[in-house]
């Protein structure tokens, strides 16, 4: 035995393989980001820099169209992610805080499943329920499908966030004449907004970016912006795509890392 | 009794049981108006179950809790009068420390500027004005505690329960606490119930203790009575040092036990109720009530070897070995006069104890 310090980096092809799978990962993205500055009409050739394909989403021909799908995509979300996370609070509220009550391990799977079960099986299996009760496809069919599948995004964060909330402040609220209504809303809630605030952003860019789900209950004409996208790659990739992706991209990075800093920055306390 | 010693709670015949394990096994106390209790006991004595049963955090499964003569067994936290001192603070840390002490007295109903009012004059009485706009978390541990004694007080209840508030402390602080504690329960005058696994905090702090083990009450008095007549070995042996020897009571007479020690050792103590003749019982003696000579002292002193010096600097701690017996421990304070009652190891000496000393346990 040359030495018992099993350090991994020293295993032979470590470096390489990291290399190689953050390649995979990151390099269509660099690429799309790169070529999205391309001032060039082909998506293969470099030409030189330029805003051009940004100045065209929003002037170009097909501006219009990725306008409409931008907003519907961000009124969906926030829909979607407000109510998924009102849902979200509850549950972990009543799941962390209840006690065990007979149906909980129970409740903790429904609350996960949606994470578990293949997103086309939740699509298949929510365009026929809305077929079957006849509810015409729409913004609203949408709305509802992006909640039921943000709640588990949403809820994660905010119960790890409870969990770490120790009951003595609830204890001390009541002690100190709050009643249970009060001690939510003035001690429970408050410690809890870091969690909730992160659940929000995370279900918000989960709305926005999901396609499988929206493609099969949207309604006729109604498009979000991965529709959108995926409608007009069909015809072709144009470099206008590049730089929607891009903003796309960029508008996720934020949120994600928002959400990140703002599940982190509290808990110090 | 004077009105002095009305009943603030009065514990009857509760029970409280989780599943299978009883934590409290029928416990009866009354604790008086105006008094500094102390609940002492080993971990899991059951002595911070009564303190949540008081104070409503858990439900008592049989017995009745009264408060000033009101049942308040079926009352949620919220509605009894009584406030605690937790032990880990649990200071609301987004609130600032005005807050924080603001906050049981408007949940009692008072108004913004009635509730800042009192938290300022709290503020003063722990003197820490000067942090009122700072987060707990910005404060050492001393402070937060002293911060969690002014929220418990603000809103004025009429019985304080503390649950090991000092144990974070450290020793300094822990002493000064204390007697500030004390200093506290005496302006204020409302009733303190002190939760703690620390004897020597309890003795100094408490009117009145109540030693507590296995869910039960084992004696209850003040701290001189638990620690110089304790009822049983247990209160004997978790109370201060004791040396704990096995005796058989001979005879008798006016009042007096004449025991045996074994070895031919003999010893007399002051009868106690319920020993008889020929049982095998215990005897109590603290290390610092009995002395060592070179020669007899009396008729009762027992032969014996120095094995032991143990300098632990306010006393000098001898072990002896009595011949054919067993092995004490005797205190002597660190003083001119008291270390010539020191000895070398295997110096052949006598040990005598104080008159009215010994004692005779149950158990």
């Amino acid at each position: 035995m040359a030495t018992k310090n099993f350090d991994l980096r020293s295993y032979k092809g470590f470096r390489f393989l990291t290399i190689l799978c953050l390649v995979i990962l990151y390099a269509p993205l660099v690429i799309v980001t790169i070529y999205s500055f391309n001032d060039s009409k082909s998506i293969t050739i470099w030409e030189g820099f330029s805003f051009r394909w940004y100045i065209d989403m929003f002037s170009g021909p097909e501006s219009a169209k990725f306008k409409l799908a931008a907003w519907n995509s961000f009124v969906i979300a926030i829909a979607a992610a407000t109510i998924a996370t009102t849902i979200a609070t509850l549950s972990a509220t009543s799941l962390v805080r209840g006690g065990m009550f007979r149906t909980r391990t129970l409740s903790l799977g429904l609350i996960s499943l949606p994470l578990m079960v293949p997103e086309i099986v939740t699509a298949v299996a929510t365009l026929i329920f809305f077929n079957t009760i006849g509810f015409d496809r729409g913004l609203l069919t949408i709305v509802i499908a992006h909640i039921v599948f943000c709640i588990p995004f949403a809820y994660l964060p905010i119960a790890a966030r409870m969990q770490g909330i120790e009951d003595s402040y609830e204890q001390a609220a009541q002690d100190l004449y709050a009643s249970k209504f009060q001690t939510f809303t003035k001690i429970l809630m408050p410690l809890m907004m870091p969690g909730i605030i992160s659940g929000f952003l995370l279900a918000f860019i989960v709305s926005l970016d999901d396609f499988i789900i929206t493609n099969f209950v949207k309604g006729a004409g109604v498009e979000t912006l991965p529709t959108a996208i995926f409608g007009s790659v069909k015809q072709g990739i144009k470099p206008n795509i590049m730089a929607i992706s891009t903003a796309l991209l960029a508008v996720s990075v934020m949120f994600v890392t928002l959400s990140y800093f703002v599940s982190k920055s509290e808990q110090k306390d | 009794m004077t009105d002095q010693h009305q009943a603030a709670i009065d514990v009857r015949n509760v029970v409280k049981k989780f599943g299978n394990f009883t934590a409290l096994e029928n416990v009866s106390l009354t604790i008086r108006d105006n008094e500094f209790f102390t609940l002492l006991g080993p971990s899991g004595c059951g002595k911070t179950t009564l303190l949540r049963s008081i104070a409503g955090f858990e439900q008592v499964t049989d017995g009745e809790i009264q408060l000033f003569g009101d049942d308040i067994a079926d009352l949620p936290p919220n509605k009894r009068p009584i406030n605690t001192v937790f032990q880990n603070y649990a200071l609301f840390p987004h609130m600032s420390i005005l807050e924080n002490i603001m906050f049981g007295v408007e949940m009692r109903g008072n108004d913004k500027a009635v509730a800042r009012t009192r938290a300022g004059e709290m503020l003063e009485l722990v003197q820490l004005s000067q942090f009122a706009q700072r987060k707990p978390s910005q404060l050492s541990g001393g402070q937060q505690q002293r911060v969690a004694l002014a929220r418990a007080l603000a809103p004025q209840p009429r019985v304080l329960l503390l649950d090991e508030p000092l144990s974070a402390l450290d020793l300094k602080l822990r002493k000064a606490m204390q007697l500030e504690l004390k200093a506290m329960q005496r302006e204020t005058g409302i009733t303190f119930i002190f939760v703690t696994h620390d004897q020597e905090e309890a003795l100094t702090m408490s009117d009145r203790i109540a030693v507590m083990s296995d869910g039960k009450v084992q004696q209850l008095g003040g701290a001189r009575d638990i620690y110089e007549t304790p009822d049983n070995v247990f209160v004997a042996d978790f109370i201060g040092e004791t040396n704990l020897l096995k005796i058989t009571v001979d005879q008798i007479i006016d009042g007096r036990a004449h025991c045996q020690l074994g070895g031919g050792h003999k010893l007399t103590c002051n009868e106690v109720q319920g020993i008889g003749v020929g049982t095998q019982v215990h005897l109590s003696v603290r290390p610092e009530r009995l002395f060592l000579s070179t020669q007899p002292f009396e008729e009762e002193s027992m032969a014996a070897t120095v094995i032991e010096n143990i300098y632990v600097g306010t006393d000098v701690q001898s072990i002896v070995q009595l011949n054919d017996g067993p092995k004490m421990t005797i205190r002597t304070q660190n003083s001119e006069l008291g270390n010539k009652a020191v000895f070398d190891l295997g110096t052949n000496v006598f040990v005598s104890m104080e008159a009215g000393a010994a004692r005779l346990l149950h158990g």
